[in-house]
């Protein structure tokens, strides 16, 4: 007859096995959780507490059926793949035992630990986690709203957006010129947008050589700039331009009728098709809730990414500042295990674990052409650091076959984080 | 098949609730293999839940420790010529590594 101890014993070297779930125990409640928003954050949150501690009722509170990606709708957009492989379902999360409440959100609770859903039923919680990811900040650049992003799609989150401005790049004539605009950081995904430009690059020149792409960019530099320009320069000569806020890049004011930005210093440009990024903030739920600051993302605890306004609430992903830690899926990925553990570990009366967070970020520049840049982050006092002396982005003067490795394994990544996320 | 093992894991703990008594250094035990998992939760989003890849990246659960070791050591001293493992393995401390492998040796 094995016992838990000699059962542990096995692992040797005084190391513990894997995370092994604590058997019912009488003076242990298992708990309640409570998730807003299915997007990377939310759905691996969703998943690890299921994996650390299959006793906890988790709920995913998401009303969308499926979540469609940002990583890989520049591929989309660029023609090398379809809407529906960048689309993911919570089949995986249900059959770990993650109660799915598809409903909005409309309300929290921190005070009374209950959050209120569209058509205003109220569920109790032990311990909420937030994972709103982004909204875009209408009139944050005059003249952009709702409608205007019909005309001039954002593309910034995954879904109808992202096909509709691919529609709208198949359908542009030969000799047109993209506007791609960019706002100030901080946004989603910072080499996003430098990235979309690439396999756009990549459709227009095997399909529209003419064309020329134009980037209105509100920064002053950009993630992996060196190696971006560098692939521009070899891949597609003469088809990127870039043009940097103290160059008039900054666009204030848009015109969707007519297809036509004004930056900064008065300068119009007309578009053929034009991709306006606008300005963004942590998703509605997380503004609502007043967890957001000025600028309209929501401060944490860097330990236990708790909302500096809301102790006990937790939140995740790109609504949270996080810094220097992008606004990318794989962080918010690494964020929601670090908090899933840090929820376990408090609902079982444990130590908070050290929190270890990391990222890496790949980039297709062309179907064979991949660049990445890579992080590891750790506590040091109250604050998120980056570990001195690791991370940084490819070599620069790599030769074709370390891009068409990266290229490889950035579908690699792409399967891998879904899977980790969605569990399945 | 990581979601079967947990399932058949947590099976057998549940079974073995009634017999084990819980103690401080369960809890220790607990705390100690949750902070592994948090170490290890990084890999996961390259190599696959567990280390159980889906696809170019290479899966790491049931791979023996000691080339494991061997090649997390070699990354973070710059040895071997790979794209980004080079850069992340500098991150951690050589415990941390050791760690590392041996969580991934042990998954099944």
């Amino acid at each position: 007859m094995t016992t838990r101890r000699s059962f542990l014993s096995l692992a040797g070297a005084g190391l513990a096995l894997p995370w092994l779930p604590r058997p019912a125990r009488a003076q242990a409640k298992a708990g309640r959780v409570i998730i807003i928003g299915g997007g990377f954050g939310g759905a691996t949150a969703a998943h690890y507490l299921r994996r650390y501690d299959p006793q906890l009722e988790v709920t995913l509170v998401e009303p969308a059926a499926n979540f469609v990606t940002c990583p890989f709708s520049n591929a989309v957009i660029g023609g090398l793949r379809d809407l529906a492989s960048i689309t993911h379902g919570y089949g995986g999360l249900e059959r770990m035992g993650v109660r799915m409440a598809r409903l909005a959100a409309e309300a929290v609770d921190p005070a009374g630990r209950t959050v209120r859903l569209a058509g205003g039923e109220t569920l109790p919680y032990d311990r909420l986690i937030l994972a709103p990811g982004i909204d875009i900040r209408w009139n944050g650049v005059e003249g952009y709203g709702p409608e205007a992003a019909e005309r001039a799609p954002h593309a910034w989150k995954g879904g109808p957006q992202t096909a509709l401005l691919r529609r709208q790049l198949e359908a542009m004539e030969d000799g047109g010129t993209v506007i791609i605009a960019v706002p100030a950081s901080p946004f989603r995904c910072p080499p996003g947008p430098y990235e979309r430009a690439s396999l756009i690059a990549h459709f227009l020149k095997t399909s529209k050589a003419k064309s020329k792409i134009l980037i209105l960019d509100s920064n002053e530099e950009f993630s992996k700039q060196k190696l971006f320009m560098q692939a521009w320069e070899a891949l597609y000569p003469g088809m990127i331009e870039w043009v940097p806020a103290s160059q008039d890049g900054k666009v204030v004011r848009v015109d969707a009728a007519s297809l036509t930005v004004e930056t900064e210093f008065g300068t119009k440009h007309k578009a053929a098709v034009l991709n306006l990024i606008p300005p963004q903030t942590a998703g509605r739920i997380a503004v609502d809730s007043g967890l957001t600051n000025e600028a309209g993302w929501v401060p944490v605890t860097a330990r236990t990414f708790e909302a500096a306004k809301a102790p006990g609430v937790h939140v995740v992903g790109d609504a949270a500042v996080a810094s220097p830690m992008p606004k990318s899926a794989f962080c918010a990925n690494a964020q929601a295990k670090v908090v899933a553990a840090t929820v376990v570990a408090a609902l079982r009366g444990l130590p908070a674990p050290e929190p270890s967070w990391a990222n890496t970020c790949y980039s297709l520049l062309a179907p064979d052409y991949g660049i990445s840049v890579a992080g590891v982050y750790r506590l040091e006092g109250d604050a998120v650091k980056a570990v001195e002396g690791a991370g940084g982005v490819s070599p620069l003067d790599a030769p074709p076959a370390f891009r068409r490795e990266e290229a490889k394994f950035a579908v690699g990544w792409y399967q891998a984080i879904t899977q980790d996320t969605f569990a399945g | 098949m990581p979601l079967r093992l947990a399932t058949q894991v947590t099976g057998t703990f549940v079974a073995l609730a009634a017999l084990a008594s819980w103690s401080v250094a369960d809890a220790q035990d607990d705390a100690a293999a949750l902070q592994t998992a948090v170490l290890a939760g990084s890999c996961a989003n390259c190599h696959g839940t567990d280390g159980h890849s889906p696809g170019a990246i290479p899966s790491l659960a049931g791979k023996k420790e000691e080339d494991l070791l061997k090649a997390l050591t070699a990354f973070k001293q710059g040895k071997a010529k790979v794209t980004v493992m080079t850069r992340l393995a500098k991150g951690y401390t050589d415990e941390q590594l050791a760690a590392l492998a041996h969580y991934f040796a042990t998954r099944e």
